[in-house]
């Protein structure tokens, strides 16, 4: 393997559903050791990029690159586990194929998951849910780890701590990380890369970068610009709700409309 | 013990073996009103398999495989909900037996194909359930991780790398089986409850899947035994009585007090 060598590759992505675009005309390349945030509103398709690259849909057209015999360990948005499942957490654990009981203990161990394993699925908290999905990804012992709002359900202090124990974990195993969130501020001191997305990608780049970023403003409004002097600006672009970009040729400095 | 007695008692223990681990899956995957529509089509099966003179066991199988391939089909499409397709195919499918049997030239035994008749049950017969047994277990027990996969989260299964679709597919082709065996034991309009409620029963005393698919087994065969005797001693009708033996031990388990063991609310 060369250093230079991404592991994986989208080119001109898109998926569509009936006619319109979920996701639109994506590039992203992710280089080996490399955390990268994915943020956007509700509704961007976050998550339909995260399912393309696990094969879980299909794209309308693009190409999606893989590194050959790339594993990659995944953590879903949720878990809707029946309650009619009598399933332990190490029992959960152990469905990932060619794992041992000592892989089990080491992987609730790194995430801080240990006093759970013996106890059901159903009866864990959501921050306690997240951290036993987190191991489950680590069990495949990936090259990538995809996580989809790895701190939903979990409060603020559990969330900082939790995306400490990402950028922890990418140090200790080598692996990429590409996580979806829809908070900049929370993935910001624990990712190298930020690509903000509202079904086309917005802008991207350092998380200070993109933080100041006018296209960044415009996605998340004001609550993103709390604290912040309003400012004019270009933007080359306007949206309409369903996100499309409208070129408008008379826009100056008044602002981006988005729908 | 009569001979008659004998083969009716081993036909039902075998058809509670693989109804355990099978309903216990219809159960966590809230399958039951699929299997429903499953057996319900059987009728049509042996309609089929009558007229054109073909082994009866094969024919459910076929029947109940294609219905079950015609669900998906319409699943994908999503025009109406699972929920309401099922109501649509379930009485369809049932109502289309029932005028295709009426059709036939041969008298049939209809209350026996709809509610069982386990106490004539043949030496033939009783063959045939013990292949579709041994069958349901060797596929279950070479699948059973990829099986228990797919039912706790498919996205995550198939992100790791199992055919999800494929398993689901092979789950409904055993669940149509269990209906082929178990059709001459409960009838088709009673099969379903024959691998939910044991299933349901183990839920309660069980904290893996493995041991509540066991166990289901169990109380799969001890509402047999319940249902046969009772039938034997009241001469009430033995499907029925299997079920109503079913849902007493359902009753039981969930009337004693248990200790250490948390309910999942």
């Amino acid at each position: 393997m060369t250093a230079a060598e991404s592991i994986l590759q989208l080119d001109n992505l898109s998926v569509t559903l009936g006619n319109r675009a979920i996701i639109d005309n994506i590039n992203l390349k992710l280089e080996p050791g490399e955390i990268v945030s994915l943020i956007g509103p509700n509704g961007a398709g976050k998550t339909t990029v995260v399912r393309a690259i696990l094969g879980l849909i299909k794209p309308s057209t693009g190409r999606i690159k893989k590194r050959s015999g790339l594993r990659i360990g995944y953590m879903p948005q949720r878990l809707a586990l029946e309650k009619t499942i009598p399933l332990t957490v190490q029992r959960f654990l152990k469905m990932t194929k060619n794992v041992s009981q000592t892989n089990v203990s080491d992987a609730l161990g790194k995430v801080g998951a240990q006093h759970t394993e013996q106890r059901p699925m159903q009866a864990i908290s959501g921050g306690e849910l997240q951290r036993v999905l987190l191991a489950r990804a680590l069990l495949r012992k990936p090259h990538l780890l995809v996580l989809d709002e790895p701190a939903q359900g979990v409060d603020i202090s559990g969330q900082a701590e939790l995306y400490r124990l990402i950028g922890n974990l990418r140090d200790e195993l080598g692996c990429s990380v590409l996580m979806v969130s829809h908070d900049l501020h929370l993935v910001m001191s624990s990712t190298d890369r930020v690509i903000c997305m509202n079904h086309h990608i917005c802008c991207s780049g350092h998380p200070e970068h993109v933080s100041n970023d006018p296209a960044y403003h415009e996605l998340f409004g004001l609550e993103a610009t709390e604290g912040l002097a309003l400012y004019a600006h270009h933007h080359d672009h306007d949206h309409d709700p369903e996100g499309n970009v409208i070129h408008n040729q008379e826009h100056n400095h008044e602002g981006c409309n988005h729908g | 013990m009569a001979d008659f007695l004998w083969r009716a008692l081993f036909a039902g223990i075998g058809v509670a073996l693989v109804a355990g681990p099978l309903g216990s899956f219809v159960v966590w995957r809230r399958m039951s009103y699929f299997g429903d529509t499953l057996a319900h089509s059987a009728l049509l099966g042996i309609a089929l398999g009558i007229a054109l003179d073909a082994n009866l066991n094969i024919a459910v199988i076929v029947s109940c495989t294609l219905l079950a391939c015609l669900l998906v089909a319409l699943q994908q499409r999503k025009i109406i909900s699972t929920d309401t397709l099922l109501g649509i195919l379930a009485h369809s499918s049932l109502s289309l037996g029932l005028i295709a049997i009426s059709l036939l030239e041969v008298r049939v035994d209809l209350l026996g194909y709809l509610f069982g008749d386990l106490l004539t049950v043949t030496g033939q017969e009783l063959l045939w359930i013990y292949i579709g047994v041994a069958v349901i277990l060797s596929l279950l027990l070479v699948f059973w991780r990829p099986l228990l996969a797919i039912t706790v989260d498919e996205d995550l299964a198939q992100a790791e790398g199992y055919p999800v679709l494929w398993i689901r597919l092979l789950l409904m082709l055993l669940i149509a089986i269990v209906i082929a065996v178990a059709m001459k034991i409960v009838g088709v309009l009673l099969i379903t409850s024959l691998m939910v409620i044991p299933a349901a029963c183990a839920r309660r005393l069980t904290n893996s899947p493995e041991s509540m698919a066991a166990l289901s087994s169990v109380a799969g065969c001890c509402a047999v035994v319940i249902g046969l005797f009772a039938s034997l001693q009241w001469d009430t009708p033995t499907g029925p009585s299997i079920v109503v033996g079913a849902t007493s031990l359902f009753l039981l388990v969930y009337a004693l007090p248990l200790k250490g063991q948390k309910d999942i609310k």
